[in-house]
């Protein structure tokens, strides 16, 4: 077999974090033994290869290919990327090239800046992108809304500006927390040109009745790697609302755990992917029912052109006291050429009885009957087939009730299919 | 003959039903009809044995046995049976194979010999076109995919079939249309005689039209108010039930 | 008590009160020593005079399996298994054909007696030939521990031009065959457990059925594990030719014994064009205890190929038994419109494992697969689902629909399911379709009020939350399957 060709390589780009590490650790700002217990994760464990089940239908080989340089950050120009922000009213808060820059943000006393916010969650022992985040961060912010505060809505954004040609890395960790009571729309964006690697990590936590809506728009460039991690944490009451969409990145990954551990949590975690060209990209998700009465669900909808490849994996874990559990899941692909490729794993992990847990997945083109029908009235074939595309995704995007995102989820969209066309 | 004396009930620490007498002649057909949440389905529930639904004071009684400590099987064995206000679904169980088993079961209890598959096959054709069912309900599963009205058409056969000498008909006749009314009602009617007794639960006064109970108890707050003949169910239609409440008070 | 506690207790004694039929036989065994090498594989080799090709086979599947490591990503526990404290070869002392049932040992007989095997059936188990005329209707090539100690209806199959018997027999009569087909689905090296079983496989069933030939009859085989320590490693072949149709029986019980047994089948099927083979199989091996002490370890590998077009292969389980089951009934969908089925109810109790499943390989255009797969769990038990639908390039237009549903008994057990779906033809449709569930409190009231005891209700709706897989069993298994639910989970039924 010649798996042990790619471990190797495998090896040689964590080495290479790892030597990267070395040179930079003096002056990474926070906890010195945090650091150095990733850099032990990433030492051991190195990138996640084939023969990991997590990671069986996403394949890190490509990033082997790439070696990055240190990034240069004096003088970056962002303008051009800033225009292709969609129009949100909100307070921005902007990185580029995985540094904060003051001034292209907004202040707000909800948001403390200047340094990586590790927050509590995520596993660096256990998950290999977040130990080589939790080793490699130099920047983030953390968002913090007090006790029965509507903090509105925040933009975080990342724009890479592909430096010229260099390659770089960059491995932002941001913390977002809720007090008892408190309410946030964030929605992250994503976008950038060139080649780079964009390995964000966000924690989450919820308190007892806070409400976060994450929403979550990935356009990144079409040679960028782009692995994602979210860890949230919803207590009592706490509703935790996310949505992704993805029409970027050439080896994507958005990886959301949820959490509910406390009785009557909510978790949403839906999601779109539109995909052309070689683009790969994977949306995993694991929610975790540890209490009682808690609901989440997931609508997933995928859509694949040309060689592109698609990946879900979702799985509802109940534990032995979460009864009353109420988990649904749907995972829909459309395959809309020859050559396109669907990989779906939705599973289910249950030890309580009294629940009611399903999912569905399906995988198909699109109906024939029903394209028929448009045409049949006089739709052009294009343009029922965009129809026929836009409703299928709808029933993932209709969750989205913050208007302002999702008109920029809606803009987005439009353009991918009008690139496809 | 049914007895029940100062019967109390609760669901959880909620005491629903604050002490009832009633007695139920065999024979008679008698309505208790109240407002939403007065308690009536949870008398219904308690007679015949539902988990939760427990008897915290008094006695029922069913031709001198004790209903209230034994098992429900055993109480159908007993002749009891609890028309659903919502038939419960069985997907995979077919409605002939269900019915078989609960007649047999029945029968066993009763010392009677079973009865084998083309003999029941018999009774239960003809008890079904009585009932103007079609035949192929009894191939389906038991209430699963059924209509509102299939699912209490079906309640009705198995009541026409399995031959009860106490029917309690919790609220049976709501979302019917006339016709299905009119079908119930017939099965019901062609089960009276001196060894059957029935408790119709009831909002409307409607059904009651169709079956012509001998008494009508009106039922508010856990506690029998009123009893009376057939006319109080249409004092109640004319007046409502705060008039009644107000005139109880 | 609530219903639900209820249950609990109908479930608990129904596992407590101890395997009904847990039994052993007395019958003496000539047997290898313990322990697994190239002489003890040679010395099997040479007890069932084979010729040298399968040898070599043999010794080519023990060098791959000494290379391979036990897979760990089924969700199973246990202690390591030692494979050198095992016998791999045992056999009953040969004795001369039995003319009447009066010659049969006795030990044997009272087996069956207590398996509930039928009069007749019995006679033909303990190789008693019936007169001409009185042949039922279902051919039995019983395996006792590793020897078939009876064959029967030769002639009448090998008037149809059927071939079925004990794989070591094909070996001798038909070598040609078996050289050609055996690990053709499943190469020596597959998986573990499959090289094991090919370096030490000591008998099974063989089945051929040449072209155009529907089998006149039901084969079944009665698989027994009867020797203290013995590891079975069976190995099944049923080839189709062109238009032939076979459905193959195999229904296990196991006597109750203290030691974990090691189980480690193969099971080949192939498939010409327009051929069919139904598989059934209710698999009843003892448990263990109820506290998880003893119980077998079935390791299984079971895979055919639709190779023909239009050809069909259909698997049907029924697994209450073993303390571990390890098994994915797998189709390969070569030809053009083939079709592929698996349908599984498994029943797991106190500490019981099952981690099974199926694969649906979708390689032929117009290839159809149907998944339906039931799992019950109860006491302390796990119960995975765990399936693979992989549709290739060239599958223009395949289907599959995959429904798998679970129902959980009590809150000590686990429910789990692992599909993968992957798809790589856009004309191809996919569906999987997953719930979990309990047996609902208003169910259980619903069937009583209508008079019907605990037991009969929870059994009454366990069967219809199986009846899709049960109606896919033959009408001899279907009896037996729905006892074995009851059994499982009702009480002993009286």
């Amino acid at each position: 077999m010649s798996a042990s060709v790619p471990t190797t390589r495998l090896q040689a780009t964590a080495d290479a974090f790892l030597t990267r590490f070395a040179g930079i650790k003096a002056s990474l700002p926070g906890d010195k033994s945090l650091r150095e217990r990733a850099a032990a994760t990433v030492r051991s464990k190195g990138l996640p290869g084939p023969r990991e089940e997590a990671w069986r239908y996403t394949q890190l080989r490509p990033l082997t290919d790439v070696t990055f340089e240190t990034p240069l950050h004096a003088d970056v120009d962002a303008q051009a990327l800033l225009g292709r922000l969609p129009e949100i009213a909100a307070p921005h808060l902007v990185f580029v090239d995985g540094r904060f820059r003051a001034d292209l943000s907004t202040a707000s006393s909800m948001v403390r800046t200047g340094a990586p916010s590790f927050g509590s969650g995520a596993r660096p022992d256990f998950d290999p992108m977040v130990a080589l985040n939790t080793m490699l961060a130099e920047d983030g912010v953390a968002i913090s809304v007090p006790h029965d505060v509507d903090g509105g809505t925040i933009v975080l954004a990342s724009l890479a500006t592909g430096q010229n040609g260099r390659a770089i890395a960059f491995h932002p960790r941001h913390s977002v927390n809720l007090a008892d009571g408190a309410k946030l729309t964030l929605i992250e964006i994503g976008l950038g040109d060139g080649v780079y690697f964009h390995n964000p990590v966000v924690t989450v936590s919820v308190a007892h009745g806070a409400s976060l809506t994450h929403l979550r728009l990935q356009t990144e460039s079409e040679q960028a790697f782009v692995l994602s991690t979210v860890y949230a944490d919803v207590a009592s009451d706490g509703t935790y609302d996310s949505f992704q969409l993805a029409t970027g990145g050439r080896l994507a990954r958005a990886e959301i755990h949820a959490t509910l551990s406390g009785p009557n949590a909510i978790a949403h975690l839906n999601a779109a992917q539109l995909l052309a060209g070689s683009q790969h990209a994977d949306f995993t998700t694991i929610v975790s029912h540890d209490a009682p009465n808690c609901a989440s669900r997931q609508t997933v909808k995928t859509v694949l052109t040309g060689k592109s490849r698609g990946v879900f994996q979702g799985k509802i874990e109940v534990a032995r006291a979460a009864q009353k559990t109420d988990g649904y899941q749907m995972n829909q692909a459309l395959l809309l050429s020859p050559d396109a490729e669907m990989d779906s794993k939705p599973q289910l992990e249950i030890y309580a009885d009294d629940v009611k847990c399903s999912h569905g997945a399906t995988v198909g083109e699109l109906d024939a009957e029903q394209l028929f029908y448009l045409r049949s009235r006089g739709v052009p074939e294009a343009e029922a087939r965009a129809m026929l595309v836009r409703a299928f995704l709808d029933e993932a995007l209709e969750a989205i009730t913050h208007e302002a995102g999702r008109a920029a989820m809606e803009t987005a969209i439009a353009h991918w299919w009008d690139r496809q066309a | 003959m049914l007895e029940i004396k100062g019967l109390e009930a609760s669901i959880g620490d909620k005491q629903i039903l604050r002490g009832i007498d009633l007695v139920v002649p065999s024979g008679e057909v008698h309505a208790v009809m109240g407002p939403n949440g007065a308690g009536k389905s949870t008398l219904g529930y308690v007679l015949s044995g539902r988990a939760g639904y427990e008897a915290t004071a008094g006695l029922a009684t069913f031709n001198g046995a004790d209903l209230l400590d034994i098992e429900p099987e055993e109480r159908a064995a007993l002749g009891l049976f609890l028309a659903f206000q919502y038939p419960v679904e069985l997907p995979g169980v077919g409605n002939a194979n269900f019915l078989r088993t609960a007649l047999n079961a029945l029968r066993r209890a009763r010392g009677e010999a079973e009865m084998d598959a083309p003999g029941f096959l018999k009774l239960a054709r003809a008890e079904m076109k009585r009932l103007s069912m079609p035949d192929d309900m009894l191939k389906r599963n038991v209430n699963v995919g059924f209509s509102g009205g299939e699912k209490k058409r079906n309640e009705v056969l198995q009541m026409a079939i399995l031959r009860p000498k106490l029917a309690i008909l919790d609220e049976t006749d709501s979302g019917l249309d006339i016709d299905a009314l009119r079908i119930v009602a017939d099965g019901v009617n062609a089960l009276r005689g001196p060894d059957f007794s029935a408790l119709v639960i009831t909002h409307y006064q409607r059904l009651l039209e169709y079956i012509v109970p001998d008494r009508v108890h009106v039922l508010v707050s856990g506690r029998i108010i009123r009893s009376g003949g057939p006319e109080l169910a249409l004092e109640l239609e004319a007046n409502g039930y705060a008039g009644m409440v107000a005139d109880a008070a | 008590m609530t219903a639900v506690a209820e249950t609990l207790d109908a479930v608990q004694s129904a596992t407590e009160g101890g395997y009904k039929w847990g039994f052993s036989t007395e019958i003496e065994m000539d047997m290898a020593p313990k322990g697994l090498n190239e002489d003890i594989i040679r010395l099997i080799s040479s007890r069932k005079e084979e010729p040298q090709w399968l040898l070599d086979w043999r010794l080519k599947a023990y060098a791959a399996w000494l290379k391979m490591e036990e897979p760990h990503w089924a969700m199973i526990h246990h202690p390591p298994i030692d494979y050198q404290d095992l016998h791999y070869y045992a056999a009953p002392k040969k004795k001369a054909g039995p003319k009447s049932l009066d010659e049969v040992d006795p030990e044997l007989l009272k087996m069956y007696e207590k398996l509930g095997i039928p009069l007749k059936e019995r006679a033909i188990l303990a190789g008693v030939e019936l007169p001409e005329g009185e042949a039922p209707q279902v051919a039995i090539d019983a395996v006792f521990d590793s020897v078939s100690v009876a064959t029967t209806f030769k002639a009448t199959l090998a008037k149809a031009g059927v071939i079925f018997c004990p794989i070591s027999e094909a070996v001798r009569d038909h070598p040609e065959l078996v050289r050609q087909y055996i690990g053709s689905v499943i190469p020596a090296g597959d998986n573990y457990f499959a090289a094991l079983n090919s370096a030490v496989f000591t008998d099974g069933s063989f089945v051929f059925i040449p072209k155009g030939v529907r089998c006149p009859m039901e084969l079944s085989t009665y698989f027994r594990i009867n020797a203290r320590n013995t590891g079975q490693f069976e190995r099944t072949l049923i080839i189709v030719e062109d238009g032939g149709s076979v459905s193959y029986l195999e229904g296990c019980t196991a006597p109750q014994r203290d030691e974990n047994q090691l189980h480690a089948a193969v099971v080949e099927l192939v498939a010409m064009n327009d051929a069919s083979i139904k598989y059934s199989t209710v698999q009843n091996w003892y448990p263990g205890d109820a506290e998880g002490r003893g119980g077998i370890y079935n390791f299984v590998t079971k895979r055919g190929i639709c190779k023909g077009a239009n050809s069909k292969i259909s698997w049907t389980q029924v697994e209450t038994g073993s303390a571990i089951t390890w098994k994915y009934p797998s189709c390969i969908l070569q030809g053009d419109g083939s079709v592929g089925e698996f349908y599984s109810v498994a029943v797991t109790t106190n500490h019981q494992q099952a981690d099974t499943g199926t694969k649906m390989i979708h390689i032929g255009r117009n290839t159809r697969s149907t998944i339906v797969s039931k799992g019950i769990s109860a006491g302390k038990s796990n119960n995975t689902y765990r399936g693979k639908v992989s549709v290739l390039k060239g599958a223009e237009n395949a289907r599959n629909f995959t429904q798998c549903d679970s129902l959980l008994i009590g809150d000590q057990c686990g429910a789990h399911t692992v599909p993968y779906i992957e798809s790589r033809n856009p004309t191809a449709k996919l569906e999987h379709e997953a719930t979990t569930s309990k047996i609902s409190d208003d169910q259980l009231f619903y069937c009583r009020s209508r008079g019907l005891s605990q037991e009969d209700a929870v059994g009454m709706i366990v069967n219809g939350f199986c009846r899709d897989v049960l109606k896919e069993l033959p009408m001899e298994f279907a009896v037996e399957a729905q006892k074995l639910l009851a059994v499982s989970l009702e009480g002993s039924v009286g």
